[in-house]
């Protein structure tokens, strides 16, 4: 179940279209030596490899999520943030992966920041839109909350915690504060807003924690790749190597299984 | 300015082609049939039963064969035991030198007829059996002859004392080389033989059987037993056999280590390989484009450590990868024993069927193919050169040994980068760096896990220079004094 | 004056530098033979020696990267730990029904061992490696190189002396290491984890265990990411296993049935080179 909810990650600087094309092959091709496994729910990349991708996943089910809004620091305009908006979702992303403003909203301008959610949301069309509250500024529970209610009530379909780039990623006190801010919504709304905990996930053990919390705090109905994600570039692998250790009894070994 | 010599018009056909230049093959004795080498006779196996050796060109018979059954191995280990006991151990050691450099100039004088026949049998082009095949299993007898009365010197602090009876079971790539790399250290040091060739490739080894006999060595020594698999199941599970030395794919490797568990015998394995061959943006690139060819084309490709997979940096990869196709395209395909041959015969059927079971994958799995123009030839085996790209390390080509010229190309931008796809693998038997910068060689030979790391070339080898893998790539060392350690116990 | 109420310590694994208690929760009591002392020993599972092997890989780069002399150095080091931890490991000894003779010499020879091989650290390379004279314009030399993760069933018969011995030379040559103690002696195999605690010895390269032998055998030869198995014991049934077990990752595996750990063949370079790979360097000669 945890390999369907992946979002296959490569952000970093250094990200090239042979590294993207590279990495849009195992997010099909986990691993096939074992049968059977399902591919990952999509694959993450920068605005300018979404064409690049687009082109490698052809064929396969895997959907584009590309990181907008000058990632991951959000500080620039709103106006270049639409068009970056734009840009992806014409290029073939099917789901954006917006940054909040933590200087508004740390200075209490939430209007600001609900707005740009409210607009960055119309610039997606029928693209999905994930915010990303990037916790790890936002310091308190209560901040995480106060944000992740703003960000339900703007238009967002997915909250995510991090971008990944800033430390303390997603933790389980902040993904529980967020998940109580979904079932909330819900019981309030009656819309279900799918969560996406991101960063510093890289085992397959801490992968079920968190899965165990959204059947506690939000139910069976979440767990489905539609409401529910994780943002990692590891994790997959070790979920595999806990696979095939069931399978055959022995622990794994990393060089057993592809990087990318 | 006009120039005022005549300038001679004649019509050159712009499309020249190289006349055939067959090895001639005149010279060679080949007898119809070949039995077992026991105890310093051919000797007929118990069970009567042959096998076809076959021309991988053109799908002839050379010779039948002997296959030999459990009664005839266990008639060599005895006599391998035999003379263990009573002659090999306890001989003078310099003149058990004088032995192995007697087979080493007998192989020398003999290197034509053995190349010829090492190419007929296994299928390689005659260019590489004259040049490298043959002429290297010289010198590895010469290079472990000179070791014989020398062993006190080998390992500091320590004596020697010879294991006894060796099996060594080797594979179908270099039938005759192979055969050299086992035999050559295991005899200086005071082991006995019983070596079994691969079953599509026995001819040179038998041959190689005939110069024992012609040096005199004392019987039962060594003692060549053909035949398939099962031959060899019977050598690894021989209880008097005390040392198994093998070289051939990793499957078969582990089930020889778990025949082997809980016994006392030792052994040395060289496996399979996936080697990464790596290529910077600083290197020499016409020079490196000739070292992907011999990295991955050579012997067709049926080198356990053949640089089979290839990185190359980003910035030159467009580049590189067109340079390749063009040297591709140059490529002669066909007649081994043609000198002008580069690419000759897959070795059998099976491997050729394997191979294309691979081309078919890759295809499948989405990758862009590329194979060279060259005719193939209607009867034999054969492979056209092929290169993969757009591959990345989760595709099944990237990860499993082909055996077969057949390339797997993918990019890469920084050196960390490259040196954890190069180690992110089962295997670790060899790996390449191409880079003008010596600094930069050294670092990527510290930090690939391999046996065998080439900078600026690839798949040379050396009878003074140890060669075996790390991780699933086998256990122990050939070459050098690495590989005499193989043979010996030290008290 | 009231006597004071004697403290009785808690003993650990030692796992990624930390003293941690198994995951399992589970224990082995063990009394000493003038059953004076009862301790709970920590029972490992197979999922501490999993947690083991992530530790003992994560740490191998770095501890594989360090300079000869540096590794060298911290094993003087543990060598002087050891020497003003004397007494204690005396009277564990003693605790466990050997004599006082026995419990001096051992832990003697130990601390002598522990300087012997500080020294081989930056030396049995250069008697390992050479360069080869090929036949074309290269420089070609090989040189020993750790294997990578060692898996050590320590031997039952000498709990610190040949603890040590099967350790140390894989340390020494840059390999990083996780030991089962001795499971009829463990108590020094334990508590040596306090001397490497203050030794210098980066977490995650000697990872020490307790538990039951017949339990974690299979668990250790089987691992994957193990590269290297070292099984100290008579037990058939287990050297064979191991070895069947090594076919699966080709594993290297290193027995010792019967080796008397005070006699001079039990140290030496070539017990370095059992846990060591030799890699060939071809270098370009040219302009």
């Amino acid at each position: 179940m945890i390999l369907s909810m992946i979002d296959l990650t490569t952000l970093e600087g250094k990200d090239s279209p042979g590294k993207v094309k590279q990495l849009c092959y195992k997010a099909a091709h986990l691993h096939d030596q074992h049968p059977g496994l399902p591919t990952v729910a999509a694959i993450c990349v920068y605005p300018n490899m979404v064409p690049v991708a687009k082109v490698a996943l052809a064929g396969t089910n895997i959907k584009i999520a590309s990181v907008a809004t000058a990632f991951p620091s959000g500080m620039t305009t709103l106006s270049a943030k639409l068009k970056e908006v734009r840009f992806v979702v014409d290029a073939g992303a099917e789901e954006v992966d917006m940054v909040i403003s933590r200087g508004k909203f740390l200075s209490g301008d939430l209007e600001f920041v609900g707005d740009e959610i409210y607009q960055v949301k119309n610039a997606c069309g029928a693209a999905k839109l994930k915010v990303i509250l990037e916790t790890g500024e936002l310091v308190t529970l209560d901040n995480v909350r106060r944000a992740s209610d703003l960000a339900m009530n703007a238009g967002a379909d997915f909250i995510k915690t991090s971008t990944g780039k800033i430390n303390p990623c997603a933790t389980p006190a902040v993904v529980l504060t967020m998940l109580e801010a979904v079932r909330d919504h819900y019981v309030q709304t009656g819309h279900r807003i799918g969560m996406k905990p991101a960063g510093g996930i890289s085992t397959a053990k801490q992968g079920i924690q968190y899965l165990v919390m959204v059947r506690e705090t939000l139910g069976q109905a979440w767990l489905t790749p539609d409401l529910f994600r994780f943002g990692a570039s590891s994790l997959a692998n070790d979920v595999l190597m806990q696979i095939i250790k069931q399978n055959q009894g022995n622990y794994q070994s990393s060089d057993y299984f592809s990087l990318d | 300015m006009v120039s005022k010599t005549n300038i001679r018009k004649k019509k050159v056909s712009t499309n020249w082609e190289y006349s055939a230049a067959p090895e001639s093959t005149d010279h060679i004795s080949l007898k119809s049939n070949y039995d077992l080498f026991i105890a310093g006779k051919f000797t007929k196996p118990k069970e009567g039963t042959y096998f076809n050796s076959i021309n991988p060109a053109n799908e002839t018979n050379i010779a039948k064969v002997a296959s030999a059954g459990k009664a005839d191995v266990n008639k060599a280990v005895s006599a391998a035991k035999v003379a263990y006991e009573n002659v090999w151990k306890k001989m003078d050691p310099s003149q058990r030198g004088k032995y192995i450099y007697r087979i080493a100039r007998l192989i020398q004088e003999r290197v034509r007829e053995f190349a010829v026949i090492e190419s007929l049998d296994g299928g390689k082009p005659i260019r590489e059996s004259r040049d490298i095949d043959i002429p290297l299993a010289a010198a590895h007898f010469f290079y472990y002859a000179g070791w014989a009365d020398k062993l006190d010197y080998a390992f500091p602090g320590r004596k020697t004392k010879p294991i006894g009876v060796a099996g060594q079971i080797i594979p179908w790539n270099f039938p005759l080389l192979m055969a050299a790399w086992k035999i050559a250290p295991a005899l200086a040091s005071g082991n006995t033989v019983v070596l079994k060739p691969a079953e599509t490739t026995p001819l040179t080894a038998l041959k190689l059987a005939e110069i024992i006999q012609d040096a005199d060595l004392p019987p039962g020594v060594v003692n060549i037993v053909t035949g398939d698999g099962s031959t060899g199941k019977y050598l690894v599970d021989h209880p008097k056999v005390d040392k198994i030395a093998f070289t051939g794919s990793t499957e078969v490797g582990k089930s020889i280590i778990q025949a082997l568990a809980g016994s006392s015998k030792k052994y040395t394995l060289e496996l399979g390989g996936k080697a990464a061959n790596i290529i910077f943006e600083d290197a020499p690139i016409d020079q490196a484009v000739e070292g992907i060819i011999n990295s991955i084309f050579f012997n067709q490709g049926h080198v356990c450590c053949a640089g089979s997979r290839l990185y190359v940096q980003e910035s030159v990869s467009k580049e590189i990868i067109s340079k390749l196709k063009s040297r591709m395209e140059n490529l002669i395909l066909g007649d081994p024993l043609d000198k002008n041959t580069d690419i000759g015969a897959i070795n059998s059927k099976t491997q050729l069927e394997k191979i294309q079971m691979y081309l078919d994958i890759g295809v499948d799995e989405g990758s862009t193919i590329y194979q060279s123009t060259c005719t193939i030839p209607k009867k034999g085996y054969w492979c056209a050169p092929t290169l993969f790209t757009d591959m990345s390390q989760s595709h099944r080509l990237v990860q499993e040994e082909i055996f077969g010229p057949v390339l797997v190309i993918q990019t890469f931008r920084t050196i960390d980068e490259v040196i954890a796809k190069a180690n992110n693998t089962p295997y670790g038997l060899s790996g390449g760096v191409w880079t003008d910068k010596g600094s930069k060689i050294f670092k990527i030979s510290k930090d690939i896990r391999a046996g065998v790391i080439w900078g600026n070339t690839f798949n040379k080898f050396d009878p003074t220079s140890p060669f075996g893998g790390y991780k699933e790539s086998g256990m122990g060392r050939e070459g050098g004094l690495e590989g005499l350690l193989q043979y010996v116990n030290l008290y | 004056m009231t006597q004071s109420l004697h403290i009785n310590k808690t003993y650990k694994l030692y796992i990624d530098g930390n003293f941690s208690r198994t995951e399992s929760g589970r224990y082995i009591k063990w009394i000493d033979p003038k059953k004076k002392m009862i301790i709970n020993f920590c029972r490992g599972s197979r999922k501490d020696f999993r947690n083991a092997v992530v530790s003992a890989r994560s740490a191998f780069k770095a501890w594989s990267g360090r300079s000869a002399y540096n590794r060298g150095q911290i094993f003087y080091r543990i060598a002087e730990m050891l020497e003003g931890r004397k007494e204690q490991f005396i009277s564990e000894l003693i605790l466990q029904g050997f004599t006082k003779k026995q419990s001096k010499k051992e832990v003697t020879l130990s601390i002598d061992r522990l300087v012997y091989y500080a020294g081989w650290a930056d030396k049995y390379q250069q008697l390992f490696s050479r360069v080869n004279p090929v036949s074309s314009p290269y420089y070609n030399f090989s040189t020993p190189e750790p294997t990578g993760v060692v898996a050590a069933i320590a031997p039952d018969n000498s709990c610190l002396l040949g603890f040590l011995s099967v350790v140390v030379p894989a340390v020494v040559g840059g390999n990083t290491v996780v030991v089962l103690a001795s499971e009829s002696y463990p108590l020094c195999g334990i508590t040596f984890a306090e001397v490497l605690h203050s030794s210098d010895v980066p977490g995650g390269v000697i990872n020490i265990m307790s538990g039951r032998h017949d339990e974690l055998i299979e668990q250790f030869s089987s691992h994957m990411d193990v590269n290297a198995i070292i099984y100290c014991g008579a037990d058939s049934g287990h050297a064979s296993m191991v070895e069947k077990n090594t076919a699966l990752n080709v594993k290297r595996a290193v027995k010792y049935a019967d080796q008397n750990w005070i006699n001079p063949d039990a140290q030496g370079p070539y017990h370095i080179m059992k846990s060591q790979e030799i890699k060939t360097t071809w270098h370009p000669i040219g302009y």
